[in-house]
């Protein structure tokens, strides 16, 4: 791990994310074998390969969402993967934003957005409704507090998912194929709060399709197939250079399709 | 079809003057709609004039007439039977808040996951599977004559609550099923973005999938009550003066059928307002979904 930039990774730290021997089965299909993983303060590592290679999994795993059969995964030193965790208390300092934006369609986006501070994090609706405008604000969105979702575009919709992630200040970032949904055109403004996040030092990690993306915003990037981690390196270095026969074929392939 | 043609110039938003072509197009359209009014129209009258000759040139048509169409017998009647009617109303007015707040409960149980909960859970899933079984006139057969024969303390005596509590066994094990495909219907999605949130089980399903299902649930639970209302007469069994009841009495006097008749319009002018208020939220739950939004 090299820290291309000086918002980079703080590497010397200990690491905020650290997945070992991670494995997960789905019908006697193993999605994930044997992945680790870490990840360090402010770093931000994207995942990329093919459709079906794990990335996502991964992702639900860390967030609990899926439970692993084997291997552990830490939070700061916490393991959460430990079986008497309380899940409720690991997701609350993790963030999670999704491919289909899941808003809640019956509430409007100030409500999307307070719902968790108010009733997990039992902030007063007041501070929850400051810190909601807030953010807001600050992405451009300040005139659609009380909007429904239904009334939202795609990139509307998903930067309220990002910001309803990021209201409780979770030191950790998820973000599952976050612009597969979108039209090309509306990629862009949701690509630029997620640069914004990592200017101010979140940490995250991205399972992404969008190759140019992971190359310009991703500190490290890894590369699975069939839920296994091939390589990793810096950014930089895995789209140049990848030292994988496997990595460069795959970036041959999307390179092919032109989506990079 | 033929292509639409533009003269506007390209780039300049053209401003909207209605072409020959619409306006023709739209005065062949308002022929057209009177022209299937106009069928529709006679072909209704066409169908009535036929079923009342076929009905009237029946062989027993006379002695129908004298015993279900008596208009003496239904003025002397309907007084009473709309004084018994008001009992169904009543019995189905206390039962229906019932019904929901029980069918939701059931409902919320067997959708608990905690194993400390699973007598609980078990204890809904029975009652569901033997109140769905059980013809609902045996069920007021059983309560109405069962839970007296107990002796227990307390246990109200009076026909009409006993039938209307039978009639809540047996619909709130309906609305409860309702209620659970209400619940299922809901992407799995939503929960995981709640429970991502750091929301608990039981918060997720307050916040996020509840209110969510029932908005879905209303038009089949309004369905529900259409037949629940006249599922009232069903409490006549046990003998209390309802509508039905009291068109047995005058039919019993006089060995017409007419008072029952009576008891028929005053149950359909009760269900038909429903029925048409469901077609207009389902219609508009249609509308809602076709314009691509989740709806409020």
């Amino acid at each position: 791990m090299k820290p291309s930039k000086q918002t980079g990774p703080d590497t010397g730290a200990e690491p905020l994310l650290r997945i070992e021997g991670v494995w997960k089965n789905y019908h006697g299909h193993h999605v994930l074998r044997g992945v680790d993983l870490e990840v360090a303060p402010h770093e931000v590592v994207c995942l990329i390969g093919a459709s079906g290679s794990g990335k996502s999994t991964l992702l639900r795993c860390v967030n609990l969402l899926e439970t692993v059969d084997d291997g552990a995964i830490w939070l700061g030193r916490d393991e959460i993967t430990d079986v008497g965790t309380d899940p409720d208390e690991v997701r609350r300092r993790i963030g999670m934003v999704f491919q289909s934006y899941n808003l809640f369609p019956h509430m409007s986006v100030l409500d999307n957005i307070t719902l968790a501070p108010v009733r997990a994090h039992r902030w007063t609706r007041r501070d929850a409704e400051a810190r909601a405008r807030e953010l807001l604000d600050r992405f451009g969105l300040a005139d659609k507090a009380h909007a429904y979702p239904d009334r939202l575009s795609g990139g509307q919709q998903q930067r309220v998912a990002i910001i309803r992630a990021m209201a409780c200040e979770p030191s950790l970032l998820l973000l599952d194929e976050v612009t597969s949904a979108l039209d090309p055109e509306l990629v862009t403004e949701v690509m630029g709060i997620i640069r914004e996040l990592k200017d101010s030092g979140m940490t995250m990690v991205l399972a992404t399709h969008e190759m140019g993306f992971a190359r310009d915003i991703a500190d490290t990037v890894c590369f699975l197939q069939d839920g296994v981690l091939l390589e990793r390196g810096p950014a930089e270095q895995m789209f140049t250079e990848p030292r994988e026969p496997r990595t460069r074929a795959f970036l041959q392939r999307v390179l092919e399709s032109r989506r990079l | 079809m033929t292509a639409p043609d533009h003269d506007a110039p390209p780039g300049a938003a053209p401003a909207w003057v209605k072409s020959a072509r619409q306006l023709d197009r739209e005065r062949r359209q308002r022929r057209q709609s009177v022209r299937s009014g106009s069928i529709a129209t006679a072909s209704t009258i066409l169908f009535v004039v036929v079923v009342a000759v076929a009905l009237t040139a029946t062989p027993g048509w006379s002695r129908v007439k004298e015993t279900f169409f008596d208009w003496d017998e239904f003025a002397t009647a309907f007084p009473d039977v709309l004084s018994g009617f008001w009992l169904n109303v009543q019995i189905f007015l206390l039962a229906e808040p019932v019904i929901l707040v029980l069918g939701l409960l059931v409902a919320l149980a067997r959708g608990l996951r905690n194993p400390l909960f699973f007598p609980l859970r078990a204890l809904a899933t029975l009652y569901t599977d033997v109140f769905r079984g059980i013809p609902t006139i045996l069920l007021v057969y059983l309560v109405g004559f069962g839970l007296p024969a107990l002796r227990l303390e307390g246990v109200p005596s009076s026909p009409a609550v006993l039938g209307g509590f039978a009639l809540v066994l047996s619909y709130s094990a309906y609305v409860a099923e309702v209620f659970r495909s209400g619940i299922d219907s809901i992407h799995p999605s939503q929960r995981a973005a709640a429970r991502s949130l750091g929301l608990s089980q039981a918060q997720s399903l307050r916040f996020v999938v509840l209110p969510q299902a029932v908005r879905r649930v209303v038009p089949p639970l309004l369905n529900d009550f259409a037949s629940l209302q006249k599922d009232t007469a069903l409490v006549a069994v046990l003998g209390p003066l309802e509508a039905l009841r009291q068109a047995q009495i005058h039919s019993a006097e006089t060995f017409n059928y007419t008072p029952y008749l009576a008891a028929a319009v005053l149950f359909i002018a009760l269900t038909v307002p429903m029925a048409r208020f469901t077609d207009h939220l389902a219609a508009r739950a249609e509308r809602r979904r076709a314009s691509g939004g989740g709806g409020k």
